[in-house]
């Protein structure tokens, strides 16, 4: 479980954009009085070109497209809140993006940090080890065998 | 040549409801939703979306269902809506090193640092049907063993930077360069090895699978030693000019076979393996050894070898590599060429009677 004291902006983000609808909708309805919001780019789905390597680690080439959904969103008091996630929800990128305005809020980071990112990545880091585990479990040994000793 | 025809509106729509019944299939059988198909046909998602050079797994199993399981003519749904969207950007190269991974093997070395790890694989089944699936209604596995649960996973290098570090193989090269766009700019040849890489990684499975084959057998061959696979998820970072950094969009899953081929050196240069590289999205290890295989023999030229098999003559397989290309072409022969054979017709009409005309004479 990472510190809540070191996560910055590019952090959150990353654990937002990771985050179900269903799960940012019920975060959402539980944040005590939210400002009001007006939208600066409404959420739009797009193409992201991802880039790769060749032989993994040299020069970059394009791979294959992705979609991806942006959403710009402002607070009555002018912070910005940016989100780029993965897939075509745009209600998801919506509320990430909100958040992301939120958790720049001086009075709000704090709290937030301890439920709302907190829940989330948290859940995240279940999955990761709950797959790693999977996985791992299949782990193998192979021995040579050496004829005629 | 073909013309506009005119007529068969009714006809059409008739086989488009037809279509549209016999995807439904029988009533009596519940309807697969979209959902189900990304779950339980995953592989076949992970084809589509690799062929139709578009990561979105919901949008590949509703090509999957729309197609009835035709997996080239979902790739084909997939490209034609790619061109609905605009793009936003490119990525940063990912890094397959800090792959989180699913599984992860080398059939050359058996002691890695992280260890091999199987993962969900058909290698050790022995394919044989497996009737118990047909019973419907069993309740899903849920005594997993999880030996290593708490565990965290441990840094997994890629073997061919392992041994590139020995000086044994030969290293990825620069790590700069302003990549060729295909989707942009059709190839040039001789193409650029990303260039290649692209068209191969889009490339239909089937194609690439023969040729590769086909180097094993001896047209084009390269002692290949299959140096690693890996399969697991790994994250988007896009980098986003009005923030000044680079966003983490999330994760897709990839496949990345590094092949090891026979050495080559010379001049300056001691003796070190060579490389295959294969890349593609989802779980697709046919598809990633088959294009590593393809991609090595490519580089033909560069290694000074004699380029005399189909699989290393660039512009036969970029040409041909494209499924959705391929099927466009052979199968634009069903449109009407009504005009072009009367045209036919006439010639061969015109050079029987001239040689009748000339057996007559003699």
């Amino acid at each position: 479980m990472r510190s809540e004291s070191t996560i910055d902006r590019r952090q959150w983000m990353a654990i937002l954009a990771r985050a179900p609808r269903e799960t940012l909708e019920r975060l959402w309805s539980e944040v005590a009085d939210p400002p009001p919001f007006t939208t600066l780019k409404p959420a739009e789905t797009g193409l992201v070109m991802v880039r790769a390597r060749c032989g993994g680690g040299g020069a970059p080439f394009n791979f294959g497209e992705m979609t991806m959904t942006r959403c710009i969103v402002q607070t009555s008091g002018r912070i910005q809140g940016h989100a780029y996630v993965a897939g075509r929800d745009r209600r998801q990128a919506e509320l990430a993006a909100r958040f992301d305005a939120l958790l720049q809020m001086p009075d709000r980071q704090a709290p937030l940090l301890g439920t709302v990112v907190g829940q989330l990545a948290q859940a995240q880091a279940e999955r990761r080890d709950g797959r790693w585990a999977d996985a791992a479990a299949t782990r193998v040994e192979f021995l040579t065998m050496v004829r005629g000793t | 040549m073909y013309v506009a025809v005119k007529g068969g509106e009714k006809a059409i729509d008739a086989a488009l409801d037809l279509l549209a019944r016999r995807r439904r299939g029988d009533d009596a059988v519940p309807e697969l939703s979209v959902d189900q198909i990304d779950a339980q046909l995953s592989l076949a998602v992970d084809r589509v979306m690799t062929e139709g050079s578009l990561y979105d797994r919901q949008l590949g199993a509703l090509a999957v269902k729309q197609a009835r399981g035709d997996l080239v003519e979902a790739a084909f749904l997939l490209r034609a809506y790619r061109t609905t969207l605009p793009r936003f950007g490119f990525s940063e190269p990912l890094d397959t090193a800090r792959m989180a991974l699913a599984r992860r093997i080398s059939a050359a070395f058996k002691d890695l640092p992280g260890g091999q790890i199987l993962g969900p694989t058909f290698d050790y089944t022995h394919r044989l049907l497996d009737f118990a699936l047909l019973a419907e209604g069993r309740p899903s596995v849920t005594d997993v063993v999880r030996h290593a649960a708490g565990e965290v996973q441990p840094a997994m290098p890629r073997v061919t930077d392992l041994l590139a570090d020995e000086g044994l193989i030969e290293r990825d090269g620069d790590m700069t360069g302003a990549p060729a766009d295909i989707t942009r700019d059709p190839p040039h040849h001789p193409a650029p090895r990303d260039a290649r890489l692209q068209a191969l990684s889009r490339g239909d499975e089937g194609f690439l699978l023969a040729l590769a084959y086909s180097t094993q057998r001896g047209y084009g061959g390269n002692h290949p030693f299959a140096g690693e696979i890996r399969y697991g998820e790994v994250a988007v970072h896009l980098h986003v000019e009005e923030l000044g950094f680079a966003v983490d969009i999330g994760d897709i899953e990839a496949t990345e076979c590094q092949m090891i081929n026979q050495f080559k050196g010379g001049g300056d240069v001691p003796p070190q393996f060579t490389r295959g590289y294969g890349l593609a999205f989802g779980h697709a290890e046919r598809k990633a050894m088959s294009m590593a295989l393809v991609d090595r023999a490519l580089r033909a030229g560069e290694f000074g070898e004699e380029a005399a098999s189909p699989a290393q003559d660039e512009e036969f397989v970029l040409s041909h590599c494209d499924n959705v290309d391929a099927s466009g072409f052979v199968q634009h022969l069903k449109l009407p060429h009504y005009v072009d054979f009367q045209a036919e017709l006439l010639a061969v009409r015109a050079l029987r009677a001239a040689f009748q005309d000339k057996e007559a004479a003699q």
